[in-house]
């Protein structure tokens, strides 16, 4: 049986095709004063403007701030496992763009750090009753360049 | 315009009241405090009354007496009971009304709040994958106040000890049993670095406040507490805020609460350092934290030797939820600010009991902050 996957939500990040098609945050930009925002939205917070373009967003980043999730969020809105895994949560400022919230991979918070480099990648968060995987963005830590 | 004072303050106990409802909690809240007021519901001429779970709570007037009184629903997330005391006094100043009340009320289930996301304008994509949760916002906002202003996890805990131990002494709170800094460090992380002892739950009870002109407060009261100043501000672009799939890049701009604490104290001509005692909102022990600072009453980074010399208790410099705050009582959104007028009246009266601060305080600051990024701020003073 062939696993399907699908994204959580169309138009949240660009769906690849393949393992050399790396995933891209769809944000979008104001066209009147330039914000940046994510999710995109066509109205814009800082000059009211409601023209906007779509933007891919920078697929790495710094880590700003993190947190964990320790116990089960209520369902409904989650709609994870039955069987809680506990994850991380944080914010990864992308340069010169925004600070974006996100999952992070690492569920450990001794093995994350305040500015320790991030870059975007894809989960599976949970599967449907009938297999269907559901996928979701998260951040990962980059490997640093060692000296 | 004329002043507004509170002469009278009335507190249902806050918990759990299975088959009480909230309507009748705030009932007996209203009654406590027309009788600490002296005055009969039928004076009332008008009020403003706030709560999250029920949908009209100016049905209390089926519990109080149907007098045909203007009450208005208010609802300003965790700033209700703010937003509810601000419109009372309002109403009083403009001259439309004499005698008024606020009022709040709540009786929420137990656990973390959960909704959709579309009720605060975020797509179900943030709620479905984990990402709606206040509590979220409350850990990553503290862990990078840490990182940048050197606070420890023993302060977090010392915080919520406090606020436990000054619970103990309210037979009014919800949690009166004491911990210490070291069993509140051994209680499980839910949100890292926050432990579940260093949250506040959600939970049922009611407040209510009466006010009046101040020419005419002495008819009622020789201590009536003047309500020098309110002020509500919501988030700014760029202001780190709960909720938040994303925000702009930048320099750091200021939390509403920091916004609303500077219009407050302009407003009243009162500083910071004219601050006797403070209720500030403890969602979480590194909130009352970074409450601190950004309320004035200390510079970033200052809480930990504040807090380890013991400014914050009873006895300290700066009292800080003296009552036992949220940590102690819970929240009920509707009634928790009103919870924390009534600590900050008590106080000024002299009548706070074994949790009366020492010498004579002449000014209370109130502070709440919830969701989408709203703060309200009262300051107080005999």
């Amino acid at each position: 049986m062939t696993t399907t996957r699908r994204p959580v939500a169309e138009d949240l990040f660009t769906w690849p095709a393949g393992p050399d098609d790396p995933p891209w945050l769809i944000g979008s930009e104001c066209a009147e004063c330039g914000l940046v925002s994510f999710p995109a939205a066509p109205d814009c917070v800082r000059c009211a403007s409601t023209e906007s373009k779509r933007r891919l967003l920078a697929d790495r980043g710094t880590l700003w701030t993190y947190t964990t999730q320790d116990f089960r969020p209520p369902s409904p809105p989650y709609d994870g496992p039955e069987t809680f895994e506990p994850y991380a949560v944080g914010y990864v400022e992308l340069p010169g763009e925004l600070l974006v919230e996100a999952r992070l991979t690492e569920p450990d918070p001794g093995r994350l750090r305040i500015g320790q480099p991030m870059r975007l990648t894809l989960v599976p968060y949970t599967v449907q009753d009938d297999g269907t995987e559901v996928v979701t963005f998260a951040f990962a830590p980059a490997e640093e360049e060692t000296p | 315009m004329t002043e507004a004072v509170i002469i009278g303050v009335g507190l249902h106990p806050f918990g759990r009241f299975p088959g009480k409802p909230a309507l009748d909690m705030g009932a007996d809240a209203v009654r406590l405090a027309l009788a600490d007021a002296g005055v009969t519901w039928p004076q009332v001429q008008g009020g403003y009354i706030g709560s999250y779970e029920v949908a009209n709570p100016d049905a209390i007037v089926g519990r109080l007496g149907l007098t045909g009184v203007p009450l208005r629903g208010v609802f300003n997330g965790c700033a209700t009971a703010g937003t509810a005391l601000a419109l009372a006094a309002r109403a009083v100043e403009t001259g439309e009304h004499d005698l008024t009340v606020a009022i709040g009320l709540d009786k929420h289930p137990r656990g973390a709040f959960a909704a959709d996301p579309s009720v605060a304008g975020i797509p179900s994509w943030y709620g479905q994958t984990g990402l709606f949760l206040t509590t979220h916002f409350f850990g990553m906002k503290i862990n990078r106040y840490m990182h940048e202003h050197g606070i420890s996890h023993e302060t977090l805990a010392r915080v919520a000890s406090k606020n436990f131990r000054n619970a103990a002494a309210n037979e009014k709170a919800w949690r009166r049993t004491p911990l210490t800094p070291e069993e509140v460090l051994a209680s499980p992380v839910l949100n890292y670095p926050l432990r579940q002892f260093m949250y506040c739950g959600p939970n049922e009870g009611a407040a209510a406040l009466v006010l009046c002109r101040a020419d005419q407060a002495h008819k009622y009261t020789g201590k009536p507490v003047r309500v020098r100043s309110t002020a509500l501000r919501s988030r700014r672009l760029g202001a780190f805020e709960v909720q938040s799939p994303s925000f702009p890049v930048g320099e750091p701009v200021d939390s509403p609460t920091v916004d609303a604490s500077r219009a407050a104290y302009e407003l009243a001509g009162i500083g910071p350092e004219d601050v006797d005692v403070a209720q500030l909102q403890d969602t979480d022990a590194g909130s009352e934290i970074i409450h601190m600072a950004e309320n004035g009453l200390c510079k970033d980074g200052e809480q930990e030797r504040l807090v380890a010399e013991g400014a914050t208790e009873i006895g300290g410099r700066l009292p800080v939820n003296t009552d036992g705050g949220l940590l102690g009582n819970g929240e009920p959104i509707g009634a928790s600010g009103l919870r924390q007028i009534h600590e900050i009246v008590l106080q000024l009266r002299g009548t706070a009991g074994t949790r009366q601060i020492p010498g004579t305080p002449r000014v209370g600051y109130t502070h709440l902050y919830g969701a989408p990024g709203a703060s309200a701020v009262t300051i107080l003073s005999t």
